[in-house]
């Protein structure tokens, strides 16, 4: 047999398990067209949804008249605000404790917004009956700058009206949401006050989008004969989906089936409840039909979830010989006209305290303000976990202003600051306990890779050329160190709307030694299939090819809150591997009782329980699996299956060093990206391949954040980048390549050590683009500037610092 | 709204069908074909989703209307597979290079990149930039595409060697 031939190491590597470069089980269904995305589906009788939009910010609704839409051949229904109400549908409650109209109730709060959703036969006539429905608005002021927005008579959410408490406690102003503060703001004050040097300024992250390139869609179909309701849609949590439809639709959860089909890419955009999957669910019940509705790139860009919009007034105090002595920072967030975040419940700034970063600060300080603006709801993670990437930019171009400040080297400043390898796990100031980290050591290893005094002394030369008038080109050389805090999370603190964010996997083992795993997250391009198999495999030694992972429908799959905030594989992982071990517990009594001895005289050996000693005498997983269906074994029941729900002790830590080194042309504003060093540490990696492709992938959306995309508004509260010749995603031809390294430093609290990865090159890369602008420019006056660094604001850089002679 | 009649080679079949005059060709394509690899990304042609061949050129499918290609010859990713179901060179190397993750550019990303190594069969790493720079991407950051790309075309120049 050929197991007996076999070393344990090739028994391994037949496995695939983790640490392999397995190639994509999905691949071969995407790369020939056969995948199955929300728009695919198609169902008989099915109908299809488009909604009536606002054109203004800020306006009342007089009134709607459907009549010359509904006279049109093929127009269903015109549903408003009206319809609505008696279901007591016309408003949403959001994830952030706040309610959102889902069709306008009396008026618009930003443009794009809901007015009326006509159901059609298909999308051509649905589109033309949209165009009919007219709508009598009365323009009120517009508040497109939340500063502004506090100190304004115009009130926002009249529905509020004089209600001086919120979902996370007292309002300020009529249009203010939550004040949110954390650490010591008492002993920070009075560490600044004694400080040697404080370093002051605004930082500002800008507001953008996810855009994944499939758009958010749904198809609701009600089945008035059984009673059942099929919700497919782009959900990131389908579970949380249908727990919300079922709270607020009056609907048995039973009765409810969500299916998240494949997703081309979610980034969090895909996170939120939005007002069309309320409509086409309540179409459905109306007209007893199929309704599918799928927005356009436009209604995507301006009605679904933007991200971040956060003003961060930062100071930060330091020795003269430069050790952090403490950090406080005010927030003032943007939410835009509902407050959609997605969040934790008890965190509505999300973990925006992680944003003393890296470094061990001992006193920090830390106030969000909430506001309402006529702006687009939302502010979910785009790549990243709840407002990590926020913290992370904050507290590295702190860093960097404070190395200004100092005149001191970046990379050494962050060094003599770095939470040292012996200081595991740490408090932080602002009330995380950081798992496992060993920043100096990739810190040491970054800088060696890019030979990073060769760069400095390279730059020095081209400052000299270039007062010399030799060259017109600066060198930036961008330092980021980041931190980030994934994996939510602890029951104890972490819930949305009620549900603690555990996550789960139900494994079973079939009569022949292959399996099936379902879990209660959703893939969207992280390749789940092939890396959750490889889990199982190195757990219950059965090939991951011989495993199925199947996720996102309701009805089969365990419940979990779903995949976000690089939350898959510290919970759900997690979750998995407790319940491979679950499996592997009775194959070892299952083994013992076929060799005839005790349990605790057999032993795991890759694939197999081997007698301890005789390691000739052993029973494969394979043969075990088919006696637990074919042997009555005293005191066992039949049958190879286990579940497991996993509620996290802690949350992980992952951490990297990036480094990016960048031409910048004075005259034009043009960048070019040399060389882009990314070192993560993710903790045990599962599948190095797949590491380096989200590695790849977040890079190139910090890049297009950092240097050109955002979500832009006039005063007059309209939206400028609503397609995407004017909302920058990146081509290959403006995408440079990365050089991917790694560190391991295992999660001590995670089953398998793993950390989770998918984010961390989102929140590295904005900081290390950024920081390599501000860097090009140091040496000529620069301490900080606002993102996105398009060549326009680069040129105007250079401008303003009489670069142009 | 009158509909005309059209007749198209879709990946080697014959088909017809009744379209109105502004039927999209993806809609015709993804709704009446019930052939859904092509994706719609964007409908305004920046993303290249639904990118298929027509007549032997690249074109974004979600802005030309099914009138306007009335009898031509269109291959989109669903054709680029092997006649005996196997992947063909590109979607093979695609899955091999880790050049996709959501899969939904994938279609159009394939469908481009064939036509690309008709006009190109030895293209430089900057020509297959450029010559997929009507596709976007928003999981990979293109290096593994780019690399798929170029081994698709090694594969394919040594079997075109082996074959003379």
């Amino acid at each position: 047999m050929n197991d007996q031939t076999l070393t344990p190491e090739e028994r391994a590597a037949n496995l695939k398990g983790m640490g392999s470069s397995r190639k994509r089980v999905e691949d071969v269904r995407f790369t020939q067209g056969k995948g199955n995305y929300v728009d695919d589906i198609k169902l008989d009788g099915m109908l299809f949804g488009a909604f009536v939009r606002s054109p203004y910010a800020h306006a009342r609704v007089v009134s709607v008249n459907k009549e010359a839409a509904l006279a049109i051949p093929g127009v269903v229904a015109v549903l408003t605000a009206e319809d609505l109400a008696p279901l007591g549908l016309h408003w949403m409650p959001t994830l952030a404790g706040d309610k959102q109209m889902v069709l306008a109730d009396g008026k618009v709060l930003f443009q794009g917004q809901e007015v009326a959703y006509v159901v059609a036969e298909n999308r051509y006539i649905a589109a033309d009956a949209a165009e009919l429905v007219e709508v009598d608005y009365e323009e009120l002021p517009v508040l497109t700058d939340p500063f502004e927005a506090l100190k304004s008579d115009v009130v926002l959410r009249e529905d509020l009206a004089g209600q001086t408490d919120g979902a996370h406690g007292p309002r300020k102003h009529h249009n203010h949401i939550f004040t949110w503060e954390q650490g010591d703001k008492d002993a920070t004050e009075a560490v600044l006050g004694e400080a040697d040097v404080v370093a002051e300024e605004m930082v500002y992250y800008h507001r953008t989008h996810p855009c994944p390139l499939e758009t958010c869609g749904c198809v609701a179909s009600m089945d008035k004969v059984t009673g059942k309701l099929t919700l497919y849609g782009t959900f990131q949590a389908p579970h949380a989906i249908r727990t919300v439809v079922s709270l607020i639709s009056g609907l048995a959860e039973h009765n409810i089936r969500v299916i998240s089909p494949d997703i081309g890419g979610g980034f969090g955009n895909k996170v939120g409840a939005y007002a069309g999957y309320v409509c086409s669910v309540v179409a459905s019940i109306v007209t007893g039909q199929p309704v599918k509705w799928v927005e356009n790139r436009m209604e995507n860009l301006m009605s679904t979830a933007f991200a971040r919009d956060y003003w961060m007034q930062g100071k930060i105090a330091a020795t003269k010989d430069g050790k952090i002595t403490g950090l406080w920072c005010h927030t003032t967030a943007d939410h835009g006209g509902f407050d959609a975040c997605a969040d934790p419940t008890k965190f509505p700034a999300g973990f925006m305290n992680i944003c003393t970063g890296s470094y061990d600060i001992p006193t920090a300080y830390l106030a969000v303000d909430g506001v309402y603006t006529n702006k687009a709801p939302g502010g979910v993670a785009y790549r990243c976990s709840f407002r990590v990437t926020e913290a992370a930019y904050f507290i590295e171009r702190m860093i960097e202003v404070l190395a200004i400040k100092l005149n001191m080297d970046a990379a050494e400043l962050r060094r003599i600051n770095f939470i040292k390898a012996d200081q595991f796990p740490y408090q932080s100031a602002l009330g995380w306990e950081y798992d496992s980290g060993d920043y100096h050591t990739a810190w040491d290893k970054a800088l060696k890779a890019v030979g990073y005094e060769g760069l400095r002394a390279e730059q020095a030369q081209r400052i000299e050329d270039f007062r010399a008038g030799k060259t017109r080109k600066l060198l930036g050389i961008g330092l980021t160190h980041f931190t980030e805090i994934v994996g939510a999370g602890p029951v104890k603190n972490c819930d949305i709307l009620g549900l603690g964010m555990f996550d789960s996997c139900e494994i079973r083992i079939h009569p022949t030694g292959s399996a099936i795993a379902r879990l209660g997250t959703i893939s969207q391009g992280q390749g789940h299939a092939t890396t959750f198999a490889q889990i199982i495999a190195s757990e219950i030694g059965l090939p991951a090819d011989d495993i199925t992972l199947e996720e996102g429908d309701t009805d089969t799959a365990p419940y979990g809150l779903g995949t976000y905030g690089s939350r898959s594989t510290p919970v759900a992982g997690a979750a998995t591997a407790m319940a491979a071990r679950k499996i592997r517990a009775k194959a070892q009594m299952i083994a013992a009782y076929l060799l005839e001895v005790h349990d605790n005289d057999v032993e795991w050996d890759v694939d197999r329980f081997a007698v301890k000693g005789a390691p000739e005498r052993f029973k494969t997983m394979k043969e075990i699996a088919f006696a637990a269906y074919n042997q009555a074994i005293p005191g066992l029941e039949p049958g190879l299956e286990a579940v497991s729900y996993y509620d996290p002790p802690n949350m992980t830590y992952p951490f990297g060093a990036y480094i990016c080194v960048m031409e910048i042309d004075v005259d034009t504003g043009e960048w070019d990206v040399r060389q882009f060093y990314a070192l993560d540490d993710c903790g045990t990696r599962i599948n190095p391949m797949i590491i380096e492709g989200q590695v790849h992938g977040g890079v190139t959306e910090a890049l297009a954040i950092a240097m050109g995309q955002e979500i832009a508004y006039d005063e007059m509260g309209n939206v400028k980048t609503a397609t995407l010749m004017d909302f920058f995603l990146p081509t290959a031809w403006e995408t440079p390549n990365y050089t991917t390294d790694h560190t391991v430093t295992p999660s001590p609290h995670h089953p398998i050590g793993a950390k989770g990865v998918g984010e961390s090159p989102n929140v590295g890369g904005v900081p290390a683009f950024s920081n390599a602008v501000h860097d090009a420019f140091r040496p000529f006056g620069l301490v900080q500037s606002h993102m996105p660094h398009d060549h326009w604001r680069i040129w105007k850089i250079a401008n303003g610092l009489g670069m142009h002679g | 709204m009158s509909k005309m009649h059209v007749k198209l080679t879709v990946n080697g079949k014959q088909v017809e069908g009744l379209a109105e005059p502004r039927t999209l060709l993806i809609h015709f394509l993804r709704e009446d074909l019930k052939i859904t690899g092509p994706h719609i990304g964007c409908e305004t042609s920046h993303c290249g989703a639904c990118t298929v061949d027509i007549d032997g050129k690249s074109v974004k499918s979600c802005t030309t209307f099914v009138a306007q290609v009335n009898g031509a010859d269109v291959t989109t990713v669903e054709g680029l597979t092997n006649d005996d179901g196997s992947l063909g060179v590109l979607q093979e190397m695609f899955r091999e290079h880790h050049g996709l993750q959501c899969g939904f550019c994938t279609p159009g990303m394939i469908t481009r990149a064939h036509r690309l190594l008709q006009e190109n069969p030895n293209p430089t790493e900057e020509d297959i930039r450029f010559g997929m720079s009507g596709n976007l991407c928003r999981c990979t950051g293109y290096q593994n595409i780019v690399k798929a790309i170029a081994a698709s075309a090694d594969m394919l120049n040594a079997q075109k060697e082996a074959a003379e």
